[in-house]
């Protein structure tokens, strides 16, 4: 005799326990879930509403604080953006350009990028493409270890280990300069690079690289003829994340730069970034104050930098074409 | 009617979200409050101290010989820079502000207009001399502080050891300068003794974050040069006597020779309070100037009063 249908669940309980067999009481916990939807529902969308709130606020508080500077005598927002002096407390006259310390946020980013995309691209094309799959994971895993390294901790490298090599190798004065925060900035962007371009290689689709290898293409033609063409995008993408991050990193460059208000182009010389700038020096200035409201000026300028380039980024991953024509 | 639904629910979303943010904002508009450690009220037995980098050791070894006299006070040391104490005083978020220079004219006027009716209160609880150091190979002794000034100041015509007839060891005689950044006491006591109101540092300075690294800096390279508290000497580096005027006997620092005044640059070292300080402060500070206090000022290599 076969038993009538009776096991069919009982449609109340059409929440996440709908599986299997319904006992009473998760039928009872099920009404509970499906009545908690829409306050769950609530939540999110708050937890996401707030996300956006939360950017603009700070966006508008910073503005708010920075924006009265524009009012002051002792500030000619020409100077800010073309002189080189920066000398904020001083009892002859108080300046505030910021020129040389743009000049160590470019330099060093750039000096850093110079020395982290061939390793970040290098080392994602082999993770990616000859690498066998137990060093493929080792590798990964060394690579995001090296992420987790707090910037503070890169900053005594930089001083300690990093200075005194500097020192030895090119016979410069102290090691503490922009190659030095170069190197430790292109230490931190490397896993961002490697892991975005393994993602990017890896999201080309196998038939290119068939198509290739059927054509009589050799491994290394394929990575630079089909691969990069294809996933320049995502690589792309890969280098102006660095290259956001090494511009906004302030502990290890505040150490490994020397802190130095100087223009020059020798690498074995110091130089001072914006950022090194407004963590050593806003905890001195009294609110209010000029110094103050210029250091928050200078917080707007780095937020318009890092805006630059990640909107940069976001286009280029669109496929908009920039000035990356092939 | 969907529509509708989907926009008021998200409506309702940031609204709730925006009325959680908004609860943050302080309703002060008047630029007080950079938050941090609020000094305890009358009742709560807690000293709140913040200033000079210089004193930080100091202010350190007090506080941890005064946890043995008066146990139940709980005081929190920080040393962000002279610059960053004398903020917080005018901020209100300190009770004691070290600092290793005095209180500027506009900084007293600004910490009287935050505070009505109060004065900013000055104690001297020690002297230091500042030390002018270099690395242990470089030959030179002594310096003036005409010369000392070509070397800091805007225009700086020293820029090589051999123009003072010094010799460091190495082919590239340029020097080093090393300085401090500018919430920096020592850094603004130096301005005035060496290069005088007139004249600004050059740029191009190595600004150190704190004493013990402007000496650890200099210790480690051959042609620096760099100034920081008596106190922070090592056997590393070898410091400078100081001649006020080229051509004078050049004064090295020491505890006589501050206290007689012949060592040029030495300053006081000071706490300010803003007003009359609370009881249990109080008691710190008289404990401070004592002559339990100032043993230990000795101990720490400054000069006792």
């Amino acid at each position: 005799m076969s038993k009538p249908e009776t096991n069919i669940q009982p449609p109340a309980a059409a929440g996440p326990l709908s599986v299997g067999r319904t006992s009473r009481f998760q039928i009872f916990v099920g009404k509970g879930l499906d009545a908690s939807e829409p306050i769950v529902e609530l939540l999110i969308r708050i937890f996401g509403w707030s996300a956006i709130f939360f950017v603009l606020a700070i966006f508008v508080f910073v503005v708010i604080e920075a924006v009265p500077v524009f009012a002051s005598e002792h500030f000619s927002f020409w100077e800010f953006l073309t002189s080189g002096s920066w000398r904020p407390t001083s009892p002859v006259r108080e300046q505030f350009g910021i020129a040389a310390l743009m000049y160590g946020t470019f330099s060093v980013t750039i000096l850093s990028m110079l020395i982290a995309v061939p390793i970040g691209l290098g080392a994602a094309v082999y993770i990616s493409e000859f690498a066998p799959p137990k060093i493929k994971e080792t590798l990964k895993i060394t690579i995001e270890l090296l992420a987790a390294i707090p910037s503070v901790v890169w900053g005594f490298i930089a001083v300690l280990v990093l200075g005194p090599i500097i020192v030895k190798t090119t016979g410069a004065q102290d090691g503490t300069n922009m190659l030095n925060a170069a190197i430790v900035l292109a230490l931190m962007s490397v896993p961002v690079i490697v892991s975005v371009s393994e993602d990017s290689l890896r999201a080309v689709p196998d038939s290119f690289r068939e198509a290739a290898m059927a054509l009589g293409a050799g491994k290394w033609e394929i990575v630079y003829r089909v691969l990069f063409p294809a996933a320049k995008n995502g690589l792309l993408a890969a280098v102006l994340l660095g290259v956001g991050r090494s511009i906004g990193e302030t502990m290890a460059v505040l150490m490994a730069t020397g802190h130095s208000v100087n223009v020059s182009l020798n690498p074995l010389q110091p130089v001072r970034t914006l950022t090194a700038t407004i963590a050593s020096e806003l905890g001195e200035a009294v609110v209010g104050d000029t110094h103050y409201r210029v250091l928050f000026l200078i917080g707007i300028v780095l937020f318009i930098f890092a805006f630059v380039v990640n909107l940069t980024a976001d286009l280029i991953v669109k496929g908009i074409r920039g000035q990356q024509n092939d | 009617m969907f529509k509708f639904l989907t926009i008021s629910k998200n409506l309702g979303a940031i609204l709730l979200a925006a009325a959680f943010g908004l609860t943050a904002c302080d309703k002060k508009d008047d630029g007080k409050g950079t938050g941090g450690a609020k000094p305890a009220a009358a009742g709560g037995k807690s000293i709140v101290i913040d200033g000079s980098d210089t004193m930080l050791n100091l202010a350190q070894k007090w506080t941890e010989v005064y946890r043995g006299v008066k146990p139940d006070v709980q005081i929190q040391v920080n040393g962000g820079g002279s610059g960053v104490g004398i903020a917080g005083l005018i901020a209100g978020t300190l009770d004691l502000a070290t600092s290793s220079r005095k209180l500027s004219e506009k900084e007293i006027a600004k910490a009287k207009s935050e505070h009505k009716g109060k004065e900013p209160r000055e104690y001297i609880v020690g002297m230091d001399a500042l030390a002018v150091y270099v690395h242990l190979n470089n030959t030179l002794d002594s310096i003036a502080i005409d010369d000392l000034a070509e070397i800091y100041g805007e225009g700086a015509k020293i820029t090589k050891w051999s123009q003072l007839g010094g010799k460091v060891g190495m082919d590239n005689d340029a020097i080093v300068v090393i300085s401090r950044q500018n919430s920096s006491g020592t850094y603004a006591y130096f301005h005035d003794a060496v290069l005088g109101k007139k004249r600004d540092f050059k740029l191009g300075t190595r600004d150190m974050s704190g004493s013990v690294e402007v000496v650890h800096t200099v210790a480690i390279t051959p042609s620096a040069i760099g100034y920081s508290g008596m106190g922070y000497k090592t056997n590393d580096v070898k410091w400078l006597k100081i001649s006020k005027i080229k051509g004078e006997p050049a004064i090295e620092p020491s505890i006589e020779t501050v206290k007689s005044g012949t060592y040029p640059i030495a300053r006081p070292l000071l706490i300010y309070t803003m007003g009359e300080p609370s009881p249990h402060a109080k008691e710190f500070l008289d404990w401070i100037m004592s002559p339990k206090g100032q043993e230990i000022v000795k101990e720490q290599g400054y000069v006792p009063l």
